[in-house]
């Protein structure tokens, strides 16, 4: 039982950092239908980003997550800008083939400027182990696990409680008839992309913290498990993500826990092939039915 | 009839004088094992695409999975050639290949095929994924080392003759009955419902089509280059796959081989690049796609017949 529960919270905190990549999925996802394969990456750049701002100018946690989360969000616009804009009304997948131009791009650009060796991640925070029943909770763990609460409680009141939140929830449902009730789609969904790549450059630090390695193709992995939670969740929402990012990590660290890590990634794509064919939408997907 | 004739006739010519090229191009030297190499890889990569543009480009569903059945196809011809090791070997491997993959796209499509868009293309890419772990820790297949050794029965001219057949019976698949009920299904599935098309049935054959396509490229790659890992058939695999098809235009086959051809010329002079070779590509990527969004040719074909055609009209009426 101990194992269980020491094995709950591990799970929760690796999937707390793949609900907060999932959540940049799903709101782009929600806004612009891409699967933005970019994410990963824009992850990877936070996770520089806090290597470099504590090493060389000695910020704390604090400092690198806000920081890194400013850089994502610029990053995020800035790809929005030049890649996806021109394509916004070109075949789907067309735009999908950017997203992976646009990842390929990161990805090889940070292994030929910085190498693409695996560095250690500084440790700003002191790790500290609290025994609770058996049961080891580390300080990381608990700060990983609230920060990303406390960012997706924010996430949620912004996009339900302000006017741009509801202009963003507008452009997902009708884009043509949000514009025509006088919302700027490409400011909304310049703040979208804002959002979305804020939130997978704090989990760059969160990650850099807690698993203690960097290096450029990092984004890659979490960055398809991350956009399985999303579909998972029900892609385009937002507590769907939540869910999905947390469910993919507990049943990853539990296929792990219990001698399976060699198939933990099978595991987790045969959850969500069944759950697809169960809920085609998603757990909290709306299925739109189908109209001639 | 006639004129179907007319033009099988000349694309069979083209078919043979390209052989012919080539064998003499390399029987002079002008083709070293370098540029052979790369005639290969451009030719797997065609088997492969033509595949995948069928299951994309003609039947409109998206699937992301092209690798999986790739794989089934390698390991199958790695395993069996290892203890058949002749040419009959590997063709009972190819055809072994073939009916696993065929089974397999059977198992992974029948579920699968209701869902629709991005949700089909991450449930098939799960499937290719769960194919490439257990190849990864089975015994059979060596786990993650991969296979080393196998005999190499196939070499440019077995790769130019399989893309020569499964591109004749994919582009006949199109022009036929099946094919037409496979693009109705594409352009609106409850319209073609609505004419008496069976539409999951369609989709299916052209998902199993294209499956067993891959799975003869797959055949091919392993028995060419000798060793295979399961790495080689990640995610990653399948995009590049998915690459080729949307760079040179989503219902185009001429445009799959132009882009097939094109990419793998690019590969080989940027191979003197290093670490820059995958940015420049990348960024070549970015700029075709956003300049031209429909692909090189977008859904333009050669047709031999149409041009025979258009040389009539001209006759008439200079007559």
């Amino acid at each position: 039982m101990q194992t269980f529960f020491q094995q709950i919270i591990n799970g929760l905190s690796l999937g707390s950092i793949y609900a907060l990549l999932a959540l940049g999925y799903t709101m782009v996802y929600g806004i612009i239908k891409l699967i933005n394969f970019a994410h990963g990456d824009i992850y990877m750049l936070g996770a520089f980003w806090g290597y470099y701002s504590i090493n060389a100018w000695h910020f704390n946690f604090i400092e690198a997550l806000l920081s890194s989360m400013v850089v994502g969000a610029i990053s995020g616009v800035i790809i929005e800008y030049f890649a996806y804009r021109p394509l916004r009304h070109s075949p789907r997948i067309t735009a999908l083939i950017t997203a992976i131009g646009v990842s390929f791009f990161l990805e090889n650009g940070m292994a030929y400027l910085f190498t693409s060796d695996t560095r250690s991640f500084p440790q700003v925070i002191q790790q500290h182990n609290y025994n609770i029943g058996g049961v080891l909770i580390s300080n990381i763990q608990i700060l990983i696990l609230v920060t990303a609460c406390i960012l997706m409680v924010l996430l949620q009141l912004i996009i339900k409680r302000t006017k741009m939140g509801k202009a963003m929830r507008a452009v997902s449902v009708d884009a043509d008839a949000a514009e025509l009730v006088g919302i700027n789609i490409n400011r909304t969904i310049s703040f979208t992309f804002a959002l979305g790549s804020s939130m997978a450059g704090a989990a760059g630090v969160l990650i850099g913290l807690y698993y203690n390695s960097i290096d450029p193709l990092m984004g890659m992995t979490p960055g398809i498990k991350a956009f399985v939670a999303a579909v998972l969740g029900g892609i385009g929402s937002v507590p769907g993500a939540s869910l999905g990012g947390f469910l993919i990590g507990m049943l990853e660290t539990l296929f792990q826990s219990i001698g399976l890590s060699a198939y933990k990634d099978a595991v987790v794509y045969v959850v969500l092939i069944i759950i697809l064919l169960i809920l085609p939408a998603g757990i909290f997907g709306k299925n739109v039915k189908e109209k001639v | 009839m006639k004129a179907n004739l007319k033009t099988n006739a000349i694309w069979l010519g083209l078919m043979i004088a390209g052989y012919y090229l080539m064998n003499t191009l390399i029987l002079v030297g002008v083709i070293n094992s370098f540029i052979e190499n790369m005639l290969v890889t451009i030719g797997i990569n065609i088997i492969l695409a033509v595949g995948l543009n069928l299951i994309i480009g003609f039947a409109g569903q998206f699937s992301l999975g092209h690798a999986g059945f790739m794989a089934i196809g390698a390991y199958a011809s790695a395993i069996i050639t290892n203890s058949i090791n002749s040419p009959i070997g590997f063709y009972i491997s190819m055809g072994v290949g073939v009916v696993l993959a065929i089974v397999i796209a059977l198992v992974v499509g029948i579920p699968t095929l209701r869902l629709r868009g991005d949700y089909l293309a991450i449930a098939t890419m799960g499937a290719a994924e769960i194919i490439r772990i257990i190849i990864n820790n089975l015994k059979i297949t060596n786990g993650a080392a991969g296979m080393f050794n196998i005999p190499q029965f196939a070499d440019w001219a077995t790769v130019y003759i399989m893309m020569c057949l499964t591109t004749i019976v994919i582009v006949n698949f199109i022009h036929s009955r099946g094919g037409r009920a496979v693009m109705s299904v594409r352009e609106d599935e409850i319209a073609a419902e609505a004419m008496g098309i069976n539409v999951f049935k369609w989709k299916l054959a052209a998902f199993v089509l294209g499956a067993s396509t891959a799975a003869i490229s797959g055949s091919l790659h392993a028995s060419f280059l000798q060793t295979i890992a399961p790495n080689d058939f990640n995610i990653m695999s399948s995009i590049s796959i998915l690459i080729i098809v949307v760079l040179g235009g989503v219902g185009s086959i001429t445009g799959t081989f132009v882009a097939a051809t094109v990419l793998g010329v690019i590969d080989t002079i940027l191979q003197n690049f290093g670490t820059l070779r995958m940015v420049i590509y990348a960024v070549a990527l970015i700029l075709i796609m956003i300049f031209k969004p429909s692909g090189i040719l977008g859904t333009w074909e050669l047709s031999f017949s149409r041009i025979l055609k258009r040389i009539k009209v001209k006759r008439g009426v200079s007559e």
